[in-house]
């Protein structure tokens, strides 16, 4: 921790203790974030506190912020969203999937109090959802990842078997199939978003069992380093840039950018001017950023990656265009059908062409 | 030249001392550590220890959160005490906890939306038969085939998770929840919740069965004559079987104990606090209680006092996190700290420092 953010939060800690609930023009703002893994994850939460950073640095003094890291995702996050609320915040992020009941059984208690839930469904008239089209990214990465697997073996890290990161391989596979018909993804769920050790053990599998390229819906950057030293093996940064392991293994990233989210909800309580909405936001308005394709990549798979992301960005090109069938043959997107939201958000089937099962 | 020399016998004054030491300690080292990190070590201490109890702002809440927290705490380590004072360790009630609620929660979830007061006491007997039912497969391997229960309890946590995995993602999962893994909330069923039994004073029935099992642990540990068969294993086990103790029933009896704990416990948090079974409500308890069950001596008051402790800091720990910026790290290390210290001068329970040469035997 830096000297300013402490800094910041000791006044915050002092302010709060003075001026508890009195939300008057005068006094700053005060946003809380919690965050479901440590600040220096190098991940999912490592950029929701840039973002944190960024609201900062946007507001100054105008604004302070607050946060708590690690929260596990049952009983204790409750405590933890309901202590934030106490100690008089003004808008509280939550950050990841796991905080919804919590997050709407805290809102009810606190009614002039905002709240901003991660990846949820559930809302209410002080709590928002937010969340980022990463399968946009997911896109990209299987197209290059189709394109440069030597043994047509592409295996990819889960977390947990919920719709979004079902999505992310769904995307990544039929991108990946389009330009290699022969691939195959191997799916394990690592029932975690960050486990170093666990990430680390589940990409060395992976690879030994003739992967060369090696996805990860997880938050650490244990399964880029376990494919450096494996060599030969890609990966893509997850959540974050992970530019420290380029130009290999880490070959692209899909960047989460919370920042301009961030700033604009913030301000709009500053305004007097939050209303509960649902916000999904992809390449196009900036939340989620490519990382720079390496020299590790042919230029012309970077070229067409590029192409790739300048059709989604401009909306020309949605990633779940038909003919797409599920898995067991019936068909989901007829010939030039795209996905409706309301299927994507509650995907909870495979794509025709992936094995295995989505555990249940 | 300074040695250890063994004492004769444990010593009373420092069984009973160790454990405030212990604090002291943690206090002392970790302000040190605050201090290095920029925090005021004094701060930081009164975040912790004091904030939550007394704190006009945030008492109020925290308060009853102390319950909350330490009463599955207590309830598991009291199980697990029972057992290490027979030389049984169970490290497994993680798992058991985890089985305990699945179970519990799958046999409310078969009645819902009924409307009957017998669904929540049916309930807590599943989870109690879910835990104990858990600890029987490492109980029976040992009593049958010698095997080791530590490995054996342990290894099934991990076969435990998995299961919680399946189930909150199809056998249990909210048929209105939009495909995602998680079952039904239980506050949102009257007839199966948890709820507090005054209101706003944290008390659920995990906390009034925490309260009970320490009592009645006390008297089965002091006053029966199982418990006496249980401490004499741990203590002499030869003597124990001279005197006509069966060791296999003390497996089981002190196994099956812990695993029905451990599950009521689980049942208990996912109808109340936790609200719903999802992929990954369980928060460690489990092994949490194995330092609540040290820290307290393996005595059932003992027990009560350190699990009101850990739960102080915990919440403290998350306090101090929120108003001083204290990475949450540091919060862990600290609670690290205090078992640490807790077995380094518990060697003084046993040992005395003497000075000088050795004595000839």
């Amino acid at each position: 921790m830096n000297r300013r953010t402490l800094f910041t939060s000791v006044a915050a800690a002092t302010l709060a203790a003075t001026a508890a609930f009195a939300q008057t023009d005068g006094e700053p703002v005060k946003a809380g974030f919690i965050y479901v893994g440590p600040i220096g994850d190098g991940g999912w939460t490592y950029e929701h506190n840039k973002a944190r950073l960024a609201v900062e640095e946007e507001f100054g003094d105008a604004v302070e912020t607050v946060y708590q890291e690690s929260v596990p995702e049952g009983a204790d996050a409750e405590r933890a969203i309901t202590q934030m609320a106490l100690s008089g915040a003004d808008i509280i992020f939550t950050t990841s999937f796991g905080y919804m009941d919590p997050t709407i059984a805290v809102a009810e208690k606190f009614p002039d109090v905002k709240f901003e839930h991660a990846t949820g469904y559930k809302r209410a008239d002080n709590v928002s959802t937010y969340s980022a089209r990463f399968y946009e990214g997911r896109a990209i990465q299987g197209h290059i990842a189709g394109s440069m697997t030597e043994t047509n073996k592409i295996g990819y890290i889960a977390s947990f078997p919920i719709p979004e990161v079902i999505r992310g391989i769904n995307s990544a596979y039929l991108h990946a199939k389009k330009v290699n018909p022969d691939v195959e993804f191997s799916v394990v769920w690592a029932y975690t978003w960050f486990d170093p050790a666990k990430e680390a053990d589940a990409a060395r599998a992976l690879i030994e069992n003739g992967n060369d390229v090696i996805l990860q819906h997880t938050d650490s950057t244990a399964p880029q380093a376990a494919a450096q030293e494996a060599g030969n093996v890609i990966t893509f940064g997850q959540a974050s840039d992970m530019a420290e392991y380029a130009p290999m293994p880490r070959v692209s990233s899909i960047i989460d950018d919370w920042a301009p989210y961030y700033i604009d909800r913030v301000k709009a309580v500053m305004d007097g001017t939050w209303e509960s909405t649902d916000t999904w936001d992809g390449i196009g308005p900036g939340m989620v950023g490519i990382g720079e394709i390496t020299d590790a990549v042919p230029a012309e798979v970077k070229e067409e990656a590029l192409a790739l992301k300048e059709s989604i960005a401009s909306g020309d090109y949605h990633p779940f265009t038909g003919p797409i069938n599920r898995q067991d043959g019936s068909v989901w997107l007829a010939e030039g059908e795209t996905a409706s939201d309301g299927d994507l958000l509650g995907m909870d089937f495979y794509v025709e062409g992936l094995t295995g099962e989505i555990p249940n | 030249m300074i040695r250890l020399e063994k004492r004769p016998q444990p010593s009373q004054l420092w069984t009973v001392l160790t454990p405030v030491l212990a604090v002291l300690l943690t206090m002392l080292v970790g302000g040190i550590m605050f201090a290095f990190l920029g925090t005021d070590p004094l701060e930081a201490i009164r975040t912790i220890f004091w904030d939550p109890l007394f704190n006009p702002q945030f008492a109020g809440f925290t308060r009853p959160q102390l319950l909350v927290k330490a009463g599955p705490l207590i309830l598991i380590a009291i199980g697990l005490s029972i057992g290490f004072r027979a030389g049984i360790w169970n490290i497994g009630a993680e798992g058991q906890y985890i089985m305990g609620a699945i179970c519990g929660a799958g046999a409310g979830l078969a009645f819902y939306p009924a409307d009957s007061v017998l669904i929540f006491p049916l309930m807590i007997l599943c989870g109690a038969l879910g835990g104990f039912a858990w600890a029987m497969i490492p109980a029976l391997l040992k009593v049958r085939f010698g095997t080791n229960e530590i490995l054996v309890s342990l290894m099934l946590v991990y076969v435990a998770e998995n299961l919680l995995a399946s189930v909150a993602s199809n056998l249990l999962r909210n048929p209105e929840g939009m495909g995602f893994p998680g079952s039904r909330n239980f506050k949102q069923w009257p007839a199966a919740h948890n709820a507090e039994l005054i209101s706003g004073t944290g008390m659920h029935w995990g906390v009034a069965f925490a309260f009970i099992a320490v009592i009645l642990a006390y008297v089965l540990m002091s006053r029966h004559i199982q418990g006496f068969n249980i401490r004499l294993t741990g203590e002499a086990p030869r003597a124990a079987r001279f005197a006509g103790v069966n060791p296999a029933r003390i497996v089981i009896l002190c196994l099956g104990i812990s695993g029905a704990l451990a599950g009521m416990a689980g049942l208990f948090e996912v109808t109340g606090p936790a609200g719903q079974i999802s992929i990954d409500f369980n928060s460690g308890y489990g092994f949490t209680a194995i330092i609540v069950a040290f820290l307290g001596r393996l005595h059932p008051v003992g027990i009560l006092l350190a699990g009101l402790l850990m739960a102080l800091t915990y919440i403290g720990g998350e306090l101090a996190q929120l108003m001083l910026g204290v990475p949450g790290a540091a919060i862990q290390l600290f609670q690290g700290m205090l078992l640490f210290f807790l077995l380094a001068t518990d060697v003084f329970t046993n040992f005395r420092l003497s000075l000088g040469r050795k004595e000839p035997a």
